[in-house]
């Protein structure tokens, strides 16, 4: 895939809602298909994420997590 | 001479630590509460006062009367902080020279970064934003209301769900009900961030038929058609629309550089220092920390940051240190609450509602004034989770 990242929004530290409201704002900069990477810590994010993206029509592309990090690429609408 | 301790602010936090100091230390420490009005609002009491349950004047005491004997109150803006030298400076030219400073500053309401907020939308969580929806509720006759959330992070996260479940027995017991539509706009999938609050809440929600709509971060306001437009773009009409206005660190922590982008002070989670300056404390809204804005928040920081000061003044190692501790009563409506308890690391797990906890809530409104800021806790609130 060569599909390159627009931008990294490093929300670790923060607490839910606050990871998903920032990457909407930030989406909203960015044109239709761009590809954004979100760094957060906090565990609710994993349900918050899947479910903003279902809910939103947003492609969550990458769901994982490594030593506390969570990591998600998402492709705007 | 006595160790110099400054404290902005005179809310919860900020007159807790200032009469827990001065009663430790004594003679040893000068202690001055630096406040804009001199005037100790109960915010907690806004809700009610919105919902025609509380009289405006039970909210307000004058500061003085709240402070021990021994400690100074200056009325007075602080103007800049200089924490190089340790001084505060004040809006009409004074300084106040400190060897530890706690800021007890709290967040500012800025609704203007919300196109259209100003001039269509209602709040609850000014003294006048919440006399004014007082009034439109009274003359509300039915239609479609809208409760929402303009921005992240807010005081008293459960308040737009407390207010949505009061409001909608508010609208039956004035017979409107039946004509009323209410609906919860929320930033996530759910009525609330901690989930088992939300699966406690959405039952009641769906039992009294107040909708949910998810995923609704309220972006701006149009008050020529009366509608309200989401950051995912979806919009919603509104014949009354409530909104928790976008909230900011305070003016003097922001032009002094000791706050993070939206003028939140970066602040250590245990001791409660400022990240940078180690004569620097932090309670309450003014915070970065991860956890709720509330009074119950900076009701238990503030025993921690002034123990720790006292140690460091008697040249003692600090000991206490902030586990995170928040306690939240949620109004369910009808004469109903719950609790939630929680900490860094123990999440709520809220007991199903009933008149107890209302009671509870009730007791703790009218003993607010003369426990609180003197330190005198009510019993119930130091049983743990």
């Amino acid at each position: 895939m060569s599909a390159v990242v627009a931008q990294t929004l490093d929300f670790k530290g923060l607490s839910c809602p606050l990871p998903i409201v920032k990457t909407a704002k930030a989406l909203k900069e960015l044109p239709s298909g761009a590809l954004v990477e979100v760094l957060a810590t906090d565990p609710g994010s994993v349900p918050d994420f899947a479910a903003w993206a279902t809910s939103t029509g947003n492609e969550l592309v990458t769901s994982a997590e490594e030593d506390g990090v969570y990591r998600y690429v998402i492709r705007k609408r | 001479m006595p160790a110099r301790v400054v404290v902005i602010g005179g809310g919860v936090g900020g007159t807790l630590a200032a009469n827990l100091l001065s009663k430790e230390l004594g003679r040893d420490v000068a202690v001055t509460v630096l406040d804009p009005l001199g005037m100790h609002v109960y915010q907690p009491g806004f809700l009610y006062l919105a919902l025609g349950k509380a009289n405006g004047r039970w909210l307000v005491r004058d500061e003085r009367l709240l402070l021990r004997d021994d400690v100074q109150l200056v009325i007075e803006s602080a103007a800049r902080i200089d924490p190089d030298e340790g001084v505060v400076r004040l809006s009409r030219g004074g300084a106040l020279p400190y060897d530890y400073l706690i800021l007890a500053t709290g967040a500012r309401l800025v609704p203007e970064q919300v196109p259209g907020f100003l001039e269509a939308a209602h709040d609850f969580y000014s003294f006048d934003g919440a006399q004014r929806l007082r009034e439109a509720l009274r003359e509300f006759d039915g239609g479609r209301i809208l409760v929402g959330v303009a921005g992240i992070p807010y005081k008293c996260p459960p308040a737009p769900v407390e207010f949505t479940l009061m409001l909608e027995r508010y609208l039956a017991e004035r017979g409107v009900r039946d004509r009323s539509e209410v609906t919860l706009l929320s930033p996530l999938n759910r009525a609330f961030t901690i989930e088992s609050a939300s699966e406690l809440v959405q039952p009641i929600m769906e039992r009294r038929g107040i909708s949910l709509a998810t995923f609704f971060n309220v972006e701006t306001v149009d008050p020529s058609v009366g509608v309200v437009t989401s950051l995912e773009g979806e919009k919603a009409d509104y014949d009354l629309l409530v909104l928790v206005p976008p909230h900011r660190g305070a003016q003097v922590v922001e032009a002094s550089g000791l706050g993070d982008r939206s003028g939140w002070i970066p602040t250590d989670p245990a001791t409660l220092q400022h990240k940078e300056h180690e004569r620097i404390f932090a309670i309450g809204d003014a915070t970065d920390l991860p956890i709720s804005k509330s009074g119950s928040t900076a009701h238990f920081e503030a025993p921690v940051v002034a123990s720790r000061i006292a140690s460091l003044i008697k040249g003692t190692a600090p000991r206490e240190s902030y586990g995170g501790r928040v306690m939240c009563f949620l109004e369910t409506g009808g004469g109903k609450a719950t609790v939630l308890r929680f900490d860094y690391e123990h999440p709520p797990v809220p007991p199903r509602p009933s008149r107890r906890w209302h009671w509870g809530k009730w007791l703790f409104n009218r003993l607010y004034w003369n426990t609180v800021p003197q330190g005198r806790i009510p019993g119930f609130l130091e049983r743990r989770a």
